[in-house]
């Protein structure tokens, strides 16, 4: 079954054409990686998924419901999304426990004692649970990001949309935070990753997406994709990134 | 009832008083900043005494009311044998308010250039008088413009007290002409106005000649 | 003609700035709950709102504080609203304090990073329960040491209360010369006392500003 849908999907910025068309269904349990250039609409494309941007024509749905940027409609899709940032976006006024706590207790109501188990046993799962009491700014790059996705865990989402969020940083980091997302992909949490980490989306993806100005250019399995890219573009693009 | 028709047969009187402020205000606006570079220079870069010595200054000047400064000047200094016409002592105050927090601006903005750029200039040969005035002094005021020239209009309004030692602005004239027409609300009304659009006048001249200061920025 | 000895000087001096501070403190409190109001009108995002609070902040920032209080003083008396010289002055000084406040502080909200509204959004909270547990509490921490630094002007300010003859220090300070003729030592006592009422202030604004660079 289809979890997410685009249909025909084109966004501008005034003059400026960012997506033109883009059809894409995405079924539950799939691990999406979309690459490409900056510049070729993909971050654009996955914040259109979760409202943050306005698409002005076509149609995008999420598990059957439509995606507005009215401000009801997001906060009802934020139940069903998950989204993590390159820049992680935790809240600097905040332990990392009250981080993950938060959206439960005050959008789902879960009483404090029921959001603490969950909190912890997503701050578990990243293997952080030892940082609970502690601030983000004491926290590495790496570890300020698996709080993120225990955060976006922690409302329970359906799907979990990652915008290039190992390119902050340091490299040395990367690999914790990826062992994270395998671990998900593995427990069959749903993934629509913009990244430019190539290994990761031929070891762990499901499928490859190829944008290229602003069109869906190539998309296939992961492995017969990135070894044997059919258009120039791609070729072009793997030629860049290795 | 609000009556207006009447205050057109003083609107010489009003054009006078806008006379004065403008004049003072472009006089103390050169004056003010001028004393605020040298100031912010001497802060930043000079010797321990003569860094403390602005400081104290900066500070009296900023931590108490201009209206305190300017009787201190007009009556006050001539009982040390200091004599100064109204004019004369509205200037000095108004250059010496400005000068203080023109200092503290400037100051934050050569405290922002980056210590490569004054050891490339080094490494270039310039002396440190050239390397003020051709490497650090443009992009440090480009950086404090906005700061430094809401802070001259701040001054301006300011100014509105000077008529208090008699000095026949634009204050003083809605004062002359509320007293001679008993219609008070509407002589500081329309004194307010212009005011008002004499500030609005200002951010727009300041706007453009800061295009022209900095035009390397847009020029390729 | 009465004499006043150094003693006489200086006790009518300090009782006066009892009514300074006072003065100071109404205006404060006045112009902080307006400028609360005007923040949150500004943050509804409603653009006749967001329009109304542009004006606001034109108008008393782009006029003479002088100006405001004669208005406010003589201007209303005119229009058949009788204000006594202590109302007008809170009056004009409420409306000065919080155009200038709720400039400050849009731009302390302004410096949070956008990510932040943008999480609160993904995370499925409201508006106001985005201003509520992110925005203010980041804002306020950032927002503490220029508003301590702005009484300051709000303090200096009230000397202008004096001109539409509301007594307070500046005022006691011309009446005092008056009777005296000792300009230089009456208003360096002024000046020294505004100092020592607004100095400790700035410094304190400047350890709050330091403190909370290095802690972020």
């Amino acid at each position: 079954m289809s979890l997410v849908n685009l249909h025909q999907v084109h966004k501008y910025y005034g003059d400026h054409h960012v997506l033109k068309g883009i059809d894409l269904v995405i079924k539950a349990g799939e691990v999406v990686s979309i690459i490409g250039k900056s510049g070729s609409g993909k971050s654009t494309l996955l914040r259109c998924i979760n409202g943050l941007e306005q698409y002005q024509e076509g149609g995008i749905t999420v598990d059957g419901k439509e995606v507005t940027t009215e401000d009801i409609q997001v906060r009802r899709l934020a139940l069903s999304v998950g989204m993590i940032f390159q820049n992680f976006n935790l809240f600097p006024h905040m332990t990392v426990g009250e981080n993950v706590m938060l959206a439960p207790t005050i959008v789902l109501k879960k009483s404090k004692a029921e959001a603490e188990a969950t909190a912890r046993a997503m701050l578990e799962k990243v293997g952080l649970a030892e940082k609970f009491d502690s601030y983000p700014e004491k926290l590495s790059g790496g570890q300020q990001q698996r709080v993120a996705i225990a955060r976006a865990l922690a409302m329970s989402p359906k799907v979990l949309l990652c915008d290039e969020i190992t390119s902050a940083l340091d490299p040395e980091l990367v690999g914790e935070v990826l062992k994270v997302l395998e671990q998900l992909a593995k427990e069959g949490i749903t993934l629509v990753l913009v990244t430019h980490e190539m290994n990761f989306a031929r070891d762990v993806g499901s499928r490859v997406v190829f944008m290229h100005q602003g069109k869906v250019w190539e998309q296939g399995d992961p492995k017969t994709v990135l070894s044997n890219p059919q258009t120039d573009e791609l070729k072009q693009f793997m030629g860049a990134v290795l | 009832m609000l009556y207006f028709s009447d205050l057109l047969q003083y609107s010489d009187v009003f054009f006078s008083g806008l006379k004065t402020t403008v004049e003072l205000t472009v006089l103390t606006t050169i004056l003010g900043v001028a004393l605020g570079t040298v100031c912010a220079t001497v802060r930043q870069y000079g010797n321990r005494a003569s860094q403390h010595v602005v400081s104290v200054y900066v500070e009296l000047i900023r931590n108490t009311p201009f209206i305190v400064q300017l009787f201190f000047i007009f009556f006050g200094l001539p009982a040390i044998g200091m004599m100064l016409s109204p004019w004369q002592a509205s200037m000095i105050a108004l250059t010496i308010n400005l000068g203080a927090y023109s200092t503290e601006i400037i100051r934050a903005g050569l405290a922002s250039i980056s210590k490569g750029q004054v050891e490339a200039a080094k490494v270039l040969g310039l002396n440190f008088r050239q390397t003020l005035t051709r490497v650090i002094f443009i992009p440090a005021f480009e950086k404090i413009y906005p700061a430094l020239t809401s802070q001259c209009i701040i001054v301006m309004l300011g100014s509105a007290v000077i008529s208090q030692i008699s000095v026949q602005d634009l204050t003083y004239a809605a004062n002359l002409v509320q007293s001679r027409n008993f219609r008070a609300f509407e002589s500081y009304l329309v004194t307010a106005l212009l005011y008002l659009g004499l500030s609005i006048l200002l951010r727009f001249a300041f706007n453009a000649l800061g295009k022209r200061l900095f035009a390397y920025r847009t020029s390729n | 003609m009465i004499e006043f000895s150094n003693y006489d000087i200086l006790r009518n001096l300090l009782f006066a700035t009892q009514w300074t501070i006072l003065l100071s403190l109404a205006a404060f409190i006045g112009g902080t709950t307006v400028a609360l109001t005007l923040t949150a009108m500004r943050l509804t995002r409603n653009p006749a709102m967001q329009r109304i609070v542009k004006i606001y902040v034109e108008l008393f920032q782009g006029t003479p504080l002088l100006m405001q209080m004669f208005l406010c003083f003589f201007g209303l008396s005119m229009l058949g609203y009788e204000i006594s010289a202590w109302g007008a002055a809170i009056l004009s000084l409420t409306f000065f304090t919080s155009a200038f406040l709720v400039e400050i502080w849009r731009g302390c909200i302004d410096t949070l990073p956008k990510g932040q509204w943008e999480a609160s959004r993904c995370l499925g909270l409201s508006f106001l329960q985005t201003l509520r547990f992110i925005i203010l509490p980041q804002a306020i921490r950032v927002a503490t040491a220029p508003t301590v630094g702005f009484s300051v002007q709000v303090i200096k300010g009230t000397a202008l209360a004096s001109v539409i003859g509301f007594v307070e220090l500046t005022k006691v300070g011309t009446m005092l010369n008056n009777a005296t003729f000792e300009p230089f030592k009456i208003f360096t006592l002024v000046a020294l006392i505004y100092f020592m009422l607004c100095y400790p202030l700035s410094l304190y604004s400047k350890h709050l500003e330091k403190k909370f660079n290095v802690s972020r």
